[in-house]
């Protein structure tokens, strides 16, 4: 990636980050920690890898993505309101009543999003279907699910990953988020996810390690995921919980707690230092 | 005349699948390792790029249908009652209802009538889950004829759809001449003033010759033959109410949450009159001939004509 287009992946990412904690904050709920750490994969996979148009959400041949870790959406809705699905002030009224942008993603009120979700488990079996879809219908697209990793204690997800092995689905891009962190604690403490990237690949899949905050790698693993043919490739993405607010780096309490005034204020204060550094 | 050929619903289901397939050909097939059993197997043979086994993995079958129906598919998703329903009960929920997406889900092996096989494959709770799902339409057809219609009409349907299908072989009673299937309307098979019968399923034909055995015993009972549980057909439910003043419903189901109960909430609404519930009475089947334990559970013709019998008496 040239140095300008870094930077440019830099900023969105920031905004990404700014719009899911107003998201939050204005929510007095939600979930910072997991929306933080998968900003900067969400922001490049709509900023650079996926072959999508706003102005036609439904086009039947853009690439799809689906939050399978649903909860994490205030992260997604700032990526979708920046790329110009809806209106950015959308933000503001996440979670109020009557407001398009629900609690979990829903596919029938929300412009761009691909699979109504956040029951874990259950997106990448949608993901699964789309991806067969398009293999059914001889189309190119290709199908992004992105799981926490705790989310990976559902066993729904080694039913699909079962499924996408033997459907061959290699239009199929499996994306971690491992933060590391669930809401009862560490993911190794709590119920232990070692040797992820073994799992998926005893389950047939390409695996790629990389740390999830670094765009060279993210591309470096997408871009390796599109010549992969004949099987599905999971990306086990490194990162941190909470991410970019210093509060919040690496603390399980912010998994599902929206900010107060003041602490809402030093992440502002924290996220525009950041933009303004790269806007320097 | 309808045959007296013998046929069970599943194998209707198979065989109509079939048939609209040669027109649709977004219409995909996926199994849950029973297409034998829910005689998606028929589809298989003459389709096989178009079916899709999932293997034993009824959650991940009903997700991957979701993703189909939302790339413009038309998934019929076939696995057996207990598990379709129960098993993936929250997938169905958030996955198909919430989106409310194009996905036909097909429950074969439904009720006691599976037999020998016993409680824990005997699910009497099917039409109850999917009934409380918000846009999920409920089918539950009587006869070959019948299923043959449902399934047309089920596709025909943008949304989600529920069928029921049975293992046992069963007589045809409806004519295929003069037959109409009409989505959530109810359909009268016998008029009567003295009560109404209301059944759905499997064991319509067998109120139907309950309620002709009564007649001639002085009993002039109404039939009604609801194949759609939901929506449920309100006026034909409400007329019979106020025309006949008391109401029996039939149902190889619980009769905590299927059909009985949907009639209770019409009734009690509308037009409250006596409601019967005739149905499995919150407990569990067990193992033995299909035949043998419809008789035990009092839902052949003959345990159906003495309950009627003593209900009016």
């Amino acid at each position: 990636m040239e140095n300008q287009e870094l930077l440019e992946m830099q900023k969105n990412a920031c905004k990404v980050r700014m719009h899911a904690i107003e998201g939050v904050f204005n929510a007095k709920s939600g979930h910072p920690g997991g929306s933080l750490s998968a900003a900067d994969i969400i922001t490049y996979l709509y900023f650079k890898e996926m072959n999508v148009d706003p102005s036609q959400p439904k086009a039947a041949d853009r690439d799809r993505f689906v939050l399978s870790k649903g909860h994490c959406c205030p992260a997604l809705y700032g990526a979708l309101a920046l790329k110009g699905y809806f209106p950015e002030e959308e933000i503001k009224s996440l979670r109020h009543i009557g407001a398009m942008l629900q609690g979990h993603p829903d596919m029938k009120g929300t412009p761009g999003v691909d699979m109504s979700s956040g029951s874990l488990g259950q997106g990448i079996s949608a993901a699964c279907g789309m991806a067969l879809a398009a293999k059914y219908d001889n189309a190119d697209y290709r199908v992004y699910a992105m799981l926490g990793d705790g989310e990976c204690e559902e066993g729904q997800v080694w039913e699909a990953a079962m499924f996408a092995s033997h459907y061959k689905l290699d239009n199929l891009c499996v994306i971690v988020d491992f933060n590391g962190l669930q809401i009862d604690g560490s993911v190794s403490d709590v119920a232990g996810l070692d040797d992820l990237d073994k799992k998926f690949e005893s389950f047939g899949f390409e695996v790629i390690n990389i740390d999830g905050h670094d765009f060279a790698q993210i591309e470096t693993a997408l871009n390796k995921a599109r010549t992969v043919k004949g099987k599905p490739t999971a990306i086990i993405a490194k990162t941190v919980k909470g991410k970019g607010v210093s509060y919040m780096e690496n603390q399980v309490g912010w998994h599902g707690k929206a900010p107060n005034a003041d602490e809402y204020k030093i992440a502002v204060e924290e996220l525009s230092a950041q933009l303004k550094a790269l806007e320097a | 005349m309808a045959e007296t050929k013998k046929i069970a619903t599943r194998e209707s289901f198979g065989l109509a699948l079939c048939e609209l397939a040669k027109e649709h050909p977004e219409i995909v097939v996926l199994d849950a390792d029973l297409a034998a059993a829910t005689k998606t197997e028929i589809f298989k043979k003459a389709y096989p790029d178009r079916f899709f086994d999932c293997g034993i993995s009824e959650g991940n079958m009903i997700g991957v249908a979701a993703g189909l129906a939302s790339c413009g598919k038309v998934p019929f998703a076939a696995s057996f009652a207990m598990f379709a329903t129960g098993r993936a009960y929250e997938q169905v929920r958030n996955s198909v209802g919430y989106p409310h997406l194009n996905v036909k889900i097909a429950g074969s092996h439904a009720g006691i009538s599976v037999g020998e096989d016993g409680a824990t494959h005997q699910c009497c709770e099917d039409l109850a889950l999917m009934r409380t799902i918000p846009g999920m339409v409920v089918l539950n057809p009587a006869d070959h004829y019948e299923m043959t219609e449902a399934v047309k009409a089920a596709y025909e349907y943008n949304g989600p759809v529920y069928i029921r299908l049975g293992r046992l072989a069963i007589e045809s009673f409806n004519d295929p001449d003069t037959y109409k299937f009409e989505l959530g309307k109810g359909i009268t098979l016998k008029e009567g003033s003295d009560v109404t019968v209301i059944a759905t399923g499997l064991v319509v034909n067998e109120a139907l010759k309950a309620v002709n055995a009564l007649e001639s015993k002085g009993i002039n009972a109404r039939l009604i033959n609801i194949h759609t549980i939901k929506p449920i057909d309100k006026d034909i439910i409400i007329k019979a109410a106020k025309e006949t003043g008391s109401i029996i419903t039939v149902e190889e189901h619980s009769i905590i949450g299927g059909l009985g109960e949907a009639v209770c909430a019409v009734t009690s609404e509308n037009c409250p009159v006596k409601v019967t519930r005739i149905g499995v009475e919150d407990t569990y089947g067990h193992s033995g001939p299909a035949l043998g334990l419809l008789a035990e559970f009092g839902l052949d013709a003959q345990g159906l004509e003495k309950r009627i019998s003593s209900i009016v008496k």
